[in-house]
């Protein structure tokens, strides 16, 4: 069941660009140029894209802040501008970057204020909190004013605060941005428990790519506007040849030249020599031919880095826009 | 409706509950803002130790006048007056986290800082006014203690439109906030003294354009009994609250329009 869906969905800007002393030139900018989705309920979705890609853009016009000057828009059945006030009540949002809570009052306080704002009836809002509390610790922080907790605590009470009502979807803009190691890995936890339970559709966008590698099964990269990837990481390796590499150290350089299909030698140093296989490629052939050399020490293989795929999907897609 | 109001309350307590954990700052404020509108009293007594009729008014009927909108400005600026601060709301995407609430926009960012430190302006507001009505010679009916009570009511009404209008123009020009400033506090201003004082063509924007003279001017004179030195007719100081009413519905459409046509800031 499709629970966000969107057509040829557009953002555009007008800005004012000097031009001149005193002129000013309008031009029109487009932040998102023609996005179609369709996102199904329980599903876990990473949006990613360079700064400036359009992605915010994305969140809000789906969250019901910006309208959208073009294509249609529907969330959880609803409208989001025309219906925002019905359509906030069925959806969390955390916007990594921005707080939410009552910054001179107690961490508490905001929870219990939220569950007026949302009408949420006070057994449901205890069963919610308490699995929050045990989930992201917060007892410990529960009564300190916002204003005086660390990032990672903030954000911790943000994502306790977005799912008090028991939203269908869950927004996440960026909620690791600037975390430490440990309260980064406290948040992805949180979230893959309450992916892997099916009830919320989480959709997050993200620079941390680790994020996307611990969470997502589906990844949408947008650039410019509009959407260059859909699907699966695996899809997303195999789409742009992305290579595990086999590091093979050996006791005695080789008498004779390693030749399987799809693996090619990127590097030798000495004893120590890098494959690079092909995604489609066995890594087998490769490790018996070795074997059968009777000299091999140690072989370690590194999985693809998402962190080039990602790399190059975003400089195909500049030079694709200059050209 | 009573549980939405319910949910405001509880919005507007924690407000409270926030400001006061800046006890010190709470009470300067209040302080201040005492010492600021009695500065503006003491500029019309001076000018009547100089003159004893300013434009055909007697320093009785002009303080009157000034307490009428002091009254009404206060009341308006207890309520909203925060939304000066829209541009700071824009800028820095409060205004964000606000429409992803399931509640209205404006109630919102109003209860986001409602201005207790501005009590002392109320009262010291009612304070004017009560010495005014004494000094005046007011020939009271019941019709007239009417008249005293809306006047202030549907003034501030008025001053609320204005405000939220003004302040709308935040939506697309986050520096705004002067020009913002210079129309409601001069507003403010204009009301405070008989428009039979300023020239000609500045009465009739401000008094008659954008409605002003209908705050104080117009029913303070149907409570003096006195006839307008301008020619204008008797029911002129009975039309406050059409006028009020009217500025509201702008102020309204020009607040949703606003909304609609919010651009966000980056990220």
């Amino acid at each position: 069941m499709k629970i966000i869906e969107t057509e040829e969905l557009k953002k555009t800007f007008t800005v004012h660009i000097k031009a001149g002393r005193f002129r000013r030139k309008r031009t029109t900018v487009a932040a998102v140029d023609g996005v179609s989705l369709s996102i199904q309920r329980g599903e876990m979705v990473g949006y990613l894209g360079p700064n400036g890609a359009g992605k915010s853009t994305t969140l809000k016009m789906l969250t019901g802040v910006l309208q959208p000057s073009g294509g249609l828009v529907s969330v959880c059945g609803l409208t989001p501008v025309a219906q925002r006030i019905k359509l906030a009540r069925r959806i969390g949002v955390v916007f990594g970057q921005r707080s939410t809570l009552w910054w001179d009052l107690p961490l508490r306080d905001s929870f219990e204020l939220l569950r007026h704002v949302y009408r949420v009836p006070p057994a449901e809002h205890a069963a919610r909190l308490r699995t929050c509390r045990d989930l992201l610790d917060l007892d410990s922080f529960a009564d300190t004013p916002v204003r005086q907790l660390s990032l990672g605590q903030r954000m911790r009470g943000e994502l306790t605060t977005a799912l008090l009502h028991g939203p269908e979807i869950l927004f996440l803009d960026e909620p690791t941005i600037g975390l430490d190691i440990v309260s980064k890995q406290a948040v992805r936890g949180f979230l893959a428990e309450l992916g892997e339970r099916g009830d919320t559709t989480i959709v997050l966008t993200t620079h941390d790519l680790a994020d996307i590698e611990r969470l997502c099964r589906r990844i949408i990269v947008i650039d410019h506007g509009r959407v260059v990837h859909d699907g699966s990481i695996d899809a997303l390796h195999a789409r742009y040849g992305s290579r595990r590499r086999v590091i093979v150290d050996l006791d005695a350089p080789l008498e004779t030249p390693i030749d399987v299909p799809g693996v090619e030698l990127e590097s030798s140093t000495g004893t120590r020599l890098v494959f690079a296989v092909d995604g489609s490629a066995s890594v087998g052939p490769l490790v018996s031919q070795l074997t059968a050399s009777g000299t091999l020490r140690d072989l370690t293989i590194a999985e693809p880095e998402i962190e080039d795929v990602i790399a190059r999907l975003y400089q195909q897609a500049a030079v694709r826009s200059l050209g | 409706m009573g549980d939405t109001l319910r949910i405001y309350a509880k919005l507007i307590a924690a407000q409270g509950r926030s400001q006061a954990s800046y006890r010190f700052s709470f009470w300067l404020d209040l302080g201040s803002n005492v010492i600021i509108v009695g500065a503006d009293l003491l500029a019309v007594l001076v000018i009547f130790s100089r003159v004893p009729v300013l434009a055909g008014f007697s320093v009785t009927e002009t303080v009157l006048l000034f307490g009428l909108s002091l009254n009404a400005f206060s009341l308006a600026d207890l309520f909203v007056g925060n939304i000066e601060r829209i541009r700071f709301y824009v800028r820095f995407g409060t205004l964000d986290t606000v429409l992803i609430r399931p509640l209205g926009v404006l109630p919102q960012l109003l209860a986001l800082d409602v201005g207790f430190r501005r009590i002392g302006r109320i009262i010291y507001s009612l304070a004017v006014l009560t010495v005014a009505l004494v000094l005046a010679d007011i020939d009271w009916t019941p019709w007239r203690v009417v008249l005293l009570i809306a006047t202030p009511l549907f003034g501030a009404m008025f001053f609320c439109a204005f405000f939220i209008a003004t302040s709308t123009v935040a939506f697309w020009w986050i520096e705004s906030g002067e020009l913002a400033n210079a129309l409601t506090y001069g507003g403010r201003d204009f009301t405070s003294y008989p428009i039979t004082v300023y020239g000609n063509w500045f009465r009739r924007i401000f008094a008659f354009g954008l409605g002003f003279a209908f705050v104080a001017y117009y029913p303070g004179l149907a409570l003096l009994g006195r006839a307008d030195p301008l020619g204008g007719p008797m029911w002129l100081g009975l039309v406050s609250p059409v006028v009020a009413l009217a500025a509201g519905g702008v102020a309204a459409a020009f607040w949703r329009f606003g909304v609609r046509h919010y651009r966000s800031t980056g990220s």
